[in-house]
Parts: C-alpha cells; structure tokens; sequence
C-alpha cells in the first residue's frame, strides 16, 4: 500500500496557522460575494489569509477597473465590517479613493443609496419609538428578562388587535346606523309575520321606580337598560339602508365583518408566528446544542441589577443541573425492565383515567350551572341583591373554580407519571389549555341545547321562544359577562392575594411565609388567561360588537395592573421558560383558541334560526341567507362562479390540492434537516481533510529534504496576546505554499 | 456635553454606527475625567485602564467584564482607547450583524487567546457563569457534553468554525449579546 495512505496517528502535527484559520469575516462576505457578482478570483485572494484584522495591503483585493461600480454599492457598510476603528477608517478611504474613479452616475446612484438608506433607518428610528408601551416593556425586560418579556410583547399584540377588530365592526356595523340622522336615509325592514309570536320583543328597561343597585346589575350583567342599546346584536334590527346615492345592506356587511374580523385575526397570528416556527421546524428536538446554548448564549449582556444578575445565575444553574438529570433519567430508561414497564404504563393510564374523569365532573357541573342561571334569569325571581348576582354569574364562577383548581390537580398527578421534566411542563401545559378552552366550549353547548330544544314538539320560531325572543343577545349577554367577571377576578386576584402575599412574606417571617414564598410570574398560566379572554372576546363580537372595544380596554388596564403586580410582588421564576420558544407557544395556543371560537360563530351562523324579534336578520331564515340572497342578486357570471366555489367539486379539489401542498412542504422540511446533518458531516470531513492532508504534505517535505532542516520549533510569539497571530513563525522554510505569507507588519 | 462640531469633526461623525455617540463620548469622559480631554478633534491618543471600564454599569454583572474589555483592546491587557470603546459598544449594540458578534464572542470565551476553545477554557467559562456553584464532576460533565455537541473536527477542542456553527444555532444568541443603552445619568434599574 502506497504510504500516503496511511498516517501514523502518533504523528504529531506540528503547529501550523494553516489549521488555525478561522474561515474570516472578509471571506465570507467574499465568497457570498462571488456568487452573486460571479468574480471568483476575489476570493481566492481574499480569503486565504484575511485574517480578523489584517485588512492593509497583505489582503487588499484586486479588483478590475469595470467591477469597481458594481463592487462599491453592493458592499457592506464600513461600520458592519469586523475590524478595529482605525482600520475601518482606512478602509474607507480606500473606498472613497476608489469612488472618485467612478463615473458620475455612479457616484451619484452610491449618494442616493447612502441617502436612502440613512432616511430608512431613520424612519425605523420614528416607528419603533412609536410603540405602545416601548418604554415600560424596555424597564420590564431590563429587570426580568426576556421571558416575561415576551408576556408582555403578546399582551401589547392583543389589545391592538382587538383594536383593529373593533374599528373593522364599528366601520361597517355601527357607523352607518348612527349617521342615519344626519344623512336623509331611510331605514328598510321588512317584517314578516308582523304580529306573530315569533317577532314579540318585550322591552327589558325597568319601568317605575328603580333601586339604585338594580343598575349596577344591569351594567354588571348587560340586561335592564344595557339590553337594547348599541352593545348587543338585538339593537341592529336594520335591514338594509337608503342613502341618498344607494342602498347600504346591513345585514350582508353584517355577515361579512364578522367573516372579515376572524380572517384577519388568522392572517395577522400566523404571520407573526412564521419566525417562530420556523426555527422550531430546524431544530431536531429541544435537547439540540442544549448545554453549548446554556455555556455560550445563556448570560444576557442587558443585566444591570445585581439582584437580577443572582437571579439568573441562579436560573442558569438550575437549568444546567435539570439537563444533568434529564441525562440521567434517560440513562435510567435505558435500562428499565419489561415488568418496569408495564407497572409504569398501567399506572399513567389509571391517572389519565382520573383526569378524564375529573373533567367530565367539571364540565357537567359547568352545564348544571348554566341551566340553572338561565332558569332563574327566565323566572325573573329576585331574592336580593347578591344572590341576584350570583345567579347571573354562576356559569363564570363555576368556570373559574374549575380552572383555578384543575391545574393544581394536574401538577400533583404528573409528579406521579414519571416523565422527563421537560415533558412534564408540556404535558401540564396542553392539559391546561385543554381544560379551559373546553369549558367555553361547555357553556356554548349548554347555552345551544336550551335554545334549540323546544320539548316534545319541533321548535316553532326554530328557536325556544318562550325561553328567549332573542337568543343571539342572550348569548352576547353571557360572553359580556364572561369578560366582565374574568378582569374582575384578575384584579382582585392581584390586590387581594399578591399584595398580602408580598406584605406577608416581607414582615411577617414566620412558617407560613417561608413555605409560601414570594410571588414568582407563572408566564404559563397568566398566558392562558388572557388566551382565554380573547377567545371569550372572538366569539362574542357577533352577538355583542362592543365587546372588542371592551376586550381592548380590559387588556390595556391589565397591562398596567400586572405590570404593577411584577415590579412589586414578584420575583423571576427559578425555572426559566425559554423566551424563544415561548412566542410560538402563546400564538400557538392564541391558534387553538381562534379555532375553537370560529365554532360557535359558525353553527350560529349557518344552523340556528336567527331571532325573528331583533337584530339584522330578520328577513332571514338562518343568518348565512343574507349572504345567498345577496348573490342572487348578482349577475348571473358572477353566481355561477360564486356557486361553483361552493361546489363539492371545487371542495374536494381545493382539498386534494392542500393536502398534496402539505405533504410536498413536510418532504421538504426533512428533506432540509437531512442536508443539515449532512453538512454537518462534511464540515467533519473537511476538518479531517485538513489534517491528514497538511500531515502529509509535511511528510512529503520531509522526505524531500536533503539535509535537515535548522528550523526547530521556534515558540509561536506569545508577547501580543491579541488576536494578531503570528504566522510567519512557524513554517519550516521549504515548503512552497500557494500564497505568500502575509507580510508580519500587519501584527501590532 | 458640548456641541458635535467641537468634539469631533464630521468626517469621524459620519464613520461611526452608533446613534448616541456624543452621549458615549460623554460616558467615556465620565470614567476618568483627568485622562480624557474633551476635544477630540486632534484624535488624541489616551487608553482608559481595565479597572475603570469594568465598573461601568453595563459591565459591572456581567462575568465576563474583564474577557469582554480584554477582546476589544488592542494591546490586549484591557485599555481601551475611544475608537475601541466605540467598537465595543458598537459590536454589543442591537444593530451589529451576527457574523460580527460571533467573532467577538469566540474572543470573549478564549480565556488562554490560543484561537481554540478548549476544556480549560470551557471549565473557565461555565465557573464564571455559575460562580463555582456546580461540583467538579458536574463541570466536567457538562464540559465533556458541550464539546460532544460542538465539536466537528474531532480534535475535541472548539475552534472557531465550530463556534460559528454552533452559535448561528442558539436562538437567544442575538437577542442576548446586546447592551441596554443606561443613561449616565440615571441610577440602574
């Protein structure tokens, strides 16, 4: 066998700066350069030996007369270049010698590039201190870091979004009706069966002499003199409007915004959370790179507070030491027994069981509830006061209940399943979201059966008149009350738990204070919450199109009233929730939320028989005729095309066609994680290449030699511990190299 | 802090990134007063000694403060002239690209400046995160796993290019490597 095949691996590879090249700055820029100017012959001068900071003569680009235009505007800014201040000074005026051969066209297209660009950033400057809120998050993220960070980001996210839903219903919705005074336009509204029992609205302001507290439950639960005002479905009884230059059909913008609100809420989340996504469909599994990412990216450089500093060390620790264990415990798994197995699979099942169970109790206790609210609603009996309100905002209370305990069920049972700890937190998570997306989803069950459900005999509005002559408000009323009880208990819950808490914990040592402890900001379950009240704020909007205006008002106060609860009750969490996953995990969840809510907005729209007494639908059977109706009226090329979008055709087609796009887009993104490990193993081949090749190039030297070499070792130059490597040191003289050695005055 | 014109000329004004770079200016002063004039002008040449950079706000938490204004010197010891501490704050701003930072950072992490991240270094590293709270036998676990991970060339130390490789993958790698601009003037939150 030829020798060259075979390396001796005690040989030792003597120091050599070939090996040492980190692949520079210069020359990545140059080798992206090359592709996209297509001159190659830059970077084979450049890269070799343009180390970090040799950028004089010895690295100096020989570039042609006629790529000199091209080259200046489309390099890198100076100030992006890695060099110190002095060298990106001279390479400026390099540049700004060069310029001055250009053309004047040229010169002038670089001005205005330069000028352009200038103005953009400013711009960017301008927007971004327009930011709601930038400061206070600024302070937020300076003290608590980027987890709670992100809290707050999501919660600025949503009160601008509920923003931009309540102008789209205020636009097409509300405006048009309150202008009618002031436009000479007529009001057209049909109604049919006009003194039927169907169309029978009994007015529900209270006559006679009022108590003072009979109004405060009518603004806390949205009946009495709240019922037919601007904020339920029932005020819109308007079909369509007569304006001096056409007609406006309400019922039909109705319909459209409620379709147009939840397409943008689902266009603007998914974009925001593409970035997110993105890197998580990269990674292979979260324990990817996860100690290099704690060693070399865990310190934030923003801390300032010596308190926040311990924190986070402190942080750091803990996750280091959890990933230790997490190793151990896979080691452990490793070794588990078929009896083991079984003995912890039985056991995860039983407890799955039980926590099915307890959710079946929950939610059946949530519909006893709401059918005993209603009962008592519909008998209009009064005891007093509170109990009056008690029974308005017993399905709330009940849900509430029901969400505050289920997650402290559920995080001792987990303890029990003997899961990794990573998957513990998740697992918790989803059975959380679980639990109170579902409960929503309970209430609006329980809500639709009492509807719908007439007895013994079909329905003879389609709806249960006797029990509501406008259900769409009733169900608005309750979404209204929804809201109202979850940002009281969320303020109470902070003055009169966290405040104590913190006053407890800081004068009162004792017990019960040390096993208390201090507040830590659960990001977890405050995201839920406020999931939870967006979706309550989704699903109302139809029946109650003031609601978004109030979601955007309650968020807006809770902003500050957490915000007031962190900086002085709570203390960072111990066990860091990772601030880059953590975007994708609320809009995500903000996902499933938005897709639960288009539910019952759908069966409302397309199933149940809208009210004959109130609102825009009047002439309609189902809400969703409006929109048939409409198209009737279209010409007959559009309507074919509009009902062969409809067709079953046109649906499985569509479906086939996502389905082949959804497969396509899954092959490619394994397609990538596989050229990712590829590469990977050719950036090991190439280090290996490296060495064996350099080895046997100094072997073949070697062997060339006649007479040896007075070369020794000289030490490599220890005096300038910079970055300025000395490269001249080590060569053993004879050996011929493609590029010069770089000239030793570029070292300081 | 006077007018822009007579500190600095607008030749080096244009050159420089930062936004607020009188108010850095202003800061560098604020650390020796007797050492740093205020005219610019004539690019004078006087370096700030370690001690006094190291208890800048910025830099007083952070465990690698000495590391950190080592990197960025040119001799090396840790005295920083202006140009240098402009770069300093320019390369830990939010505007500087990745490719930049992750030179920086590999510096930073090179305790022994040998070009390589090796055990030692590592060990170095992850004592001055935890401040020497983990056993010896957890850090050399978790130094055996980070060179497992990194490492592609087999030679069981990093260099640069497996940093590099590395760090472009660790997601809070930008957000984190940025300095919150304190003003002078206020006391830290």
């Amino acid at each position: 066998m030829d020798s060259v095949f075979n390396i001796d691996i005690r040989e030792h590879i003597p120091n050599n700066p070939l090996l040492y090249q980190p692949p520079s700055y210069d020359s990545l820029l140059y080798r992206r350069k090359s592709s996209t100017i297509g001159s190659k012959r830059r970077s084979s001068s450049r890269g070799r030996f343009g180390s970090l900071n040799s950028v004089k003569s010895g690295g100096s680009t020989i570039k042609r007369q006629d790529d000199i235009e091209k080259s200046l505007l489309e390099e890198r800014p100076v100030r992006e270049l890695a060099k110190s201040m002095k060298e990106k000074r001279a390479v400026r005026d390099q540049r700004s010698l060069k310029a001055q051969d250009l053309s004047d066209w040229g010169q002038w297209r670089q001005n205005t590039r330069r000028c352009l660009k200038r103005l953009k950033d400013n711009a960017e400057d301008r927007l971004s201190s327009l930011k709601l809120w930038r400061s206070d998050i600024r302070q937020i993220e300076a003290r608590f870091g980027t987890g709670i960070l992100s809290y707050f980001s999501f919660l600025r996210f949503l009160v601008v979004l509920n923003l931009v839903i309540f102008l789209l219903m205020f636009c097409f919705i509300m405006l048009p009706i309150i202008i009618i005074p002031y436009t000479s336009a007529n009001i057209t509204q049909n109604d049919q069966d006009h003194g039927s029992v169907c169309s029978v609205y009994p007015s529900s302001t209270r006559l006679g002499l009022v108590i003072f507290h009979e109004h405060i439950t009518d603004l806390l639960s949205g009946g009495g003199f709240l019922e037919q005002t601007y904020l339920f479905y029932g005020f819109y009884k308007v079909d369509k409007i007569q304006y001096p230059n056409g007609t406006y059909n309400l019922a039909l913008a109705y319909l459209l915004a409620t379709i147009a609100y939840l397409l943008v809420s689902l266009i603007w989340i998914v974009k925001r959370s593409a970035t997110g996504f993105k890197q998580n469909l990269v990674k292979d599994e979260d324990s990817f790179q996860c100690f290099c990412n704690k060693i070399f990216a865990g310190w934030d450089f923003c801390i300032t507070n010596e308190k926040v500093a311990d924190l986070k060390r402190s942080s750091l620790l803990y996750e280091l030491r959890t990933d230790l264990e997490e190793e151990r415990i896979k080691q452990e798994k490793a070794k588990r027994t078929r009896k083991d197995k079984c003995q912890i699979y039985s056991l995860r099942l039983v407890l799955n069981v039980f926590v099915m169970v307890v959710l079946a109790a929950c939610f059946y206790s949530i519909y006893l509830a709401t059918t005993f609210s209603q009962e008592q609603q519909r008998k209009q009996v009064k005891v007093n006061f509170i109990m009056d309100l008690i029974h308005e905002y017993l399905p709330s209370i009940v849900i509430t209940l029901a969400n505050f305990l289920t997650p402290l069920l559920f995080s001792v049972i987990i303890n029990f399943e003997d899961y990794s700890p990573a998957f513990e937190i998740r697992f918790t998570l989803i059975r959380c979201v679980f639990m109170r997306l579902t409960s929503i989803g309970v209430l609006l069950f329980s809500l639709w059966s009492q509807i719908t459900n007439c007895g013994e005999e079909p329905c003879l509005c389609g709806y249960n008149t006797a029990l509501y002559s406008c259900w769409e408000t009733r169900v608005g009323q309750e979404m209204y009350k929804l809201t109202v009880f979850d940002f009281i208990i969320i303020v109470a819950v902070t003055i009169l738990v966290e405040f104590p808490r913190k006053l407890i914990v800081t004068y009162w040592k004792s017990g019960l204070s040390d096993w208390w402890g201090e507040q830590e900001f659960a990001i977890p379950q405050n995201v839920l919450e406020i999931v939870y009240g967006q979706t309550i704020c989704w699903i109302g909007a139809f029946y109650c199109p003031v609601l978004p205006a109030i979601c955007t008002i309650k968020y807006f106060l809770i902003f500050y009233v957490k915000k007031l609860s962190l900086i002085q009750n709570c203390r960072p969490s111990t066990r860091p929730f990772r601030a880059s996953s953590s975007n994708f995990f609320f809009l995500g969840v903000l996902l499933i939320g938005l897709s639960l809510a288009c539910v019952p907005v759908t069966v409302s729209v397309a199933q149940i028989n809208s009210s004959r007494a109130c609102g825009p639908f009047v002439n309609y059977n189902t809400s969703w005729e409006a929109l048939t109706a409409s198209v009737m009226e279209l010409p007959h090329g559009a309507q074919t095309f509009l009902y062969a979008l409809s067709s079953e055709a046109f649906a499985v087609s569509f479906f086939v066609v996502s389905c082949l796009a959804m497969f396509y887009v899954i092959a490619l993104a394994g397609a990538h994680k596989r050229v990712i490990s590829q590469l990977k193993d050719q950036l090991v081949m190439g280090g290996r290449d490296k060495h064996f090749l350099i080895l046997k190039l100094l072997q073949a030297q070697r062997l060339s030699q006649a007479q040896p070499r007075a070369s020794g070792s000289k030490s490599r130059s220890r005096g300038s511990p910079s970055y300025h490597t000395s490269f001249n040191s080590d060569f053993p003289e004879g050996l011929l190299l493609v590029h010069p050695v770089p000239n030793s005055s570029t070292q300081v | 802090m006077g007018n822009k014109q007579t500190i600095f000329t607008d030749e080096q004004l244009d050159a420089y990134q930062v936004n607020s770079f009188c108010r850095l200016h202003g800061r560098y002063h604020e650390l020796a007063p007797h050492l740093v004039p205020m005219d610019y002008t004539n690019e004078p040449d006087c370096k700030i000694p370690l001690a006094l950079i190291v208890n800048m706000p910025e830099l007083k938490e952070n465990p690698f403060r000495d590391r950190i204004v080592e990197s960025f010197s040119e001799d090396g010891m840790g005295n920083l002239s202006f140009n240098e501490f402009v770069d300093m704050f320019s390369v830990l701003s939010e505007m500087a690209p990745r490719e930049l930072k992750a030179i920086y950072a590999f510096k930073i992490y090179d305790f022994n400046v040998d070009n390589y991240l090796c055990k030692e270094d590592l060990e170095k590293t992850l004592n001055k995160l935890t401040k020497e709270e983990l056993t010896p036998e957890e850090v050399e676990l978790v130094c055996e796993k980070t060179i497992v991970e990194a490492d592609l060339d087999g030679d069981s130390k990093l260099s640069y290019a497996d940093f590099e490789n590395m760090i472009t993958r660790a997601p809070d790698f930008l957000r984190y490597l940025v300095f919150v601009e304190t003003d002078a003037s206020k006391p830290c939150l």
